[in-house]
């Protein structure tokens, strides 16, 4: 099948290479499952993430040993690197539910080729975001009093917190996530189980695929229940930033008690998660000559929808900066104008250039074109992105209502060895991810090449 | 494979065809023939195939609605119990009942039920996981997950003749025809 993995000239607008049957795209996806060994550069990105999956082990450990003083959080910044890292992957995550469900009731069929690891990418992220929280509250271990049950303290948690409301966006986001993932797996995890002929992978992707065998009774119902899943997924996504910027909304804090917070947050959310599903596409189908199934096409749109949401992000911020004035409240104004021309003055004005000014260049047809154009752009908004957050929580807290207990906040090494080795777990999730499950989903796949329109001829 | 009570030495039929429409022609032809107790395998989910086979409503939207009404109900029932029954906290002289903080915990309590309704409805409804099936002795099967379909008629069929069955679905000219053991 190799001959229709070279890139070829694509018709505008094809969503896949042309010459594609039910059998390459079978063989060409399950290949990179099913085959002996891994490419050097699989080993390479695994091995960078698997030692920063170990500086974040250490990380931990130490700070399980010392308590969260090894941080740079102080009074009155007692929200630092955790929240901004919590939200930052957080929001990564929304564009995995975007692309999977969102898309999937708009009828958008470029989403097929992207979803299946841009759903791996939140579970991921969702994964790294939960650790921050849990190890901010000082006693990880006691991290189970978060969660309603009935103790012999006589205690319940505040249902009127937002911070409680946190607890259960997140965990319903992560378990309706993984359901999504996993049941759009279980026909490919077949596919899987008929194509390999050693023992021990057959059992075990036949155990997972839980003995599918495609029968049309089930893909029936099987259709209705995606559908269905998609169709609360949606409203999941949006509710579950919301609630995270109502973390910072609910709280009188100058800055933060904004209602322009909930959309500002999911426009974010979706903007630094288009990035990300960017930056690790673009590598992806180069390395394993995907081309054909990533298009030029999807690029393109991945960018204009990373250019519309950035657009609504640089809205929020002039609706942040025009209320500070608006609302003659000094504590308003002066938040904001501490945030531009004060200390972190220099952060907030590489925010500006990494999420409004760098994406201007997706204007431009040759740049959305350009993989490693899109792939800087890309990176500029990772980075802006985690700035935002930084700014947020900073500029707010540094300089409170109170001029004598003002300070200065700034990561240590240790916050910053958590948060690159969180990095670290994230890619050598994905990586695994990668060796071990079909990273496109063959069966939606199979939906877009000629074969699958029944023709009326021969019935 | 181990002897069945049931009195059938073969579990059914199974024809392989090339195509999604030879599929549909098949399936649509068995049904004429009178056949009831009929599968059809595809690798892919069509829309023509779930016709062909009949199969319109599902019970499954129902089951996710239910879902959803009771993770509601859990949702706001757990705030409402323990914020105002078992350990009312008096915040400046608010109300017990402060219904709209209880929305989110209630909208995310009613998305989680409905999503495991839905997953676990499917398999349930599906009879998964069930990792033996008589279909999968037949060797061939295994492209049945690649690109290839199958119409599969059981010899439970009130209609079922060993001969008879073969040379109908001769007719509708397959790849191959193969007996499926217990």
């Amino acid at each position: 099948m190799d001959k229709h993995s070279a890139p070829g000239p694509q018709e505008p607008n094809a969503m896949i290479g042309p010459g594609h049957s039910f059998n390459s795209v079978t063989d060409k996806i399950s290949s990179i499952v099913l085959r002996e060994g891994a490419p050097r550069g699989w080993w390479i990105g695994f091995g960078i993430g698997f030692v920063l999956t170990n500086m974040m082990l250490v990380s931990l450990i130490y700070l399980f040993a010392r308590g969260t003083g090894i941080w740079g959080v102080n009074i009155p910044v007692g929200w630092g690197f955790a929240i901004i890292n919590f939200v930052w992957w957080i929001g990564i995550g929304h564009a995995g539910t975007l692309i999977s469900a969102i898309l999937l009731l708009l009828r958008q069929e470029w989403r097929t080729s992207i979803n299946r690891f841009a759903e791996a990418m939140t579970l991921f992220a969702v994964a790294c975001a939960g650790i921050f929280p849990v190890i901010h509250t000082g006693r990880p271990w006691l991290a189970y009093w978060l969660f309603p049950y009935p103790n012999t303290m006589g205690l319940w948690p505040n249902f009127r917190s937002p911070l409680i409301w946190d607890v259960f966006a997140v965990s319903t986001y992560a378990s309706v996530s993984l359901l999504f993932w996993y049941v759009g797996l279980i026909p490919d995890m077949a596919t899987l189980r008929d194509r390999t002929v050693k023992i021990i992978p057959k059992r075990i992707y036949g155990v997972l695929s839980l003995g599918w065998r495609g029968s049309v009774r089930h893909w029936h119902r099987y259709e209705t229940a995606y559908l269905l899943l998609a169709g609360l997924s949606t409203p999941l996504v949006v509710s579950v930033h919301t609630i995270v910027s109502f973390d910072f909304a609910v709280s009188i804090t100058p800055g933060w008690h904004a209602t322009i917070f909930p959309p500002y947050f999911v426009a974010g959310a979706v903007f630094a998660g288009f990035a990300m599903v960017l930056t690790i596409a673009i590598p992806l189908r180069r390395v394993y000559e995907l081309q054909d199934f990533v298009t030029a096409q999807h690029l393109d749109y991945m960018a204009r929808v990373m250019l519309a949401t950035g657009l609504i992000v640089g809205y929020g911020y002039l609706t942040e900066a025009f209320m500070a004035w608006y609302s003659a409240n000094p504590y308003e104004t002066f938040m904001m104008s501490n945030r531009m021309t004060g200390p972190y003055a220099p952060v907030y004005w590489l925010l500006i250039t990494c999420n409004i000014l760098s994406i201007q260049a997706l204007w431009f047809e040759k740049v959305r074109a350009t993989p490693i154009g899109l792939f800087i752009v890309a990176m500029f908004v990772n980075v802006g992105m985690w700035l935002e957050r930084f700014i947020i929580v900073a500029t707010s807290l540094h300089r409170d209502f109170l001029p004598s207990s003002w300070a200065m906040y700034a990561g240590t090494v240790w916050d910053w060895s958590l948060f690159i080795g969180t990095l670290g777990f994230f890619v050598s999730l994905l990586f695994l991810f990668i060796r071990f499950l079909p990273m496109i989903s063959i069966f939606e796949m199979k939906t877009m090449v000629p074969e699958a329109e029944v023709r009326e001829d021969l019935l | 494979m181990s002897e069945n009570s049931n009195e059938q030495p073969i579990y059914g039929l199974l024809a392989e065809f090339s195509s999604a429409g030879e599929l549909v022609t098949a399936t649509r032809a068995a049904r004429k023939a009178g056949f009831t107790k009929i599968d059809a395998y595809s690798p892919l989910p069509l829309e023509e195939l779930f016709e062909a086979l009949g199969l319109h409503k599902s019970r499954l939207p129902l089951i996710v609605l239910i879902g959803g009404i009771v993770g509601a109900c859990a949702g706001y029932g757990l705030a409402y119990w323990t914020s105002v029954i078992d350990y009312p906290i008096n915040v400046g002289g608010r109300p017990f009942h402060s219904w709209p903080a209880f929305i989110p915990i209630t909208f995310e309590t009613t998305v989680l039920f409905a999503a495991f309704s839905a997953v676990l409805g499917m398999l349930a409804l599906n009879g998964l996981p069930q990792l033996y099936h008589p279909v999968f002795n037949v060797s061939r099967f295994a492209v049945a997950s690649k690109d290839r379909f199958f119409l599969l008629i059981e010899a439970v069929d009130p209609e079922f003749d060993y001969d008879k069955t073969w040379s109908f679905l001769t007719k509708l000219e397959p790849r191959v025809i193969s007996d499926v053991e217990h």
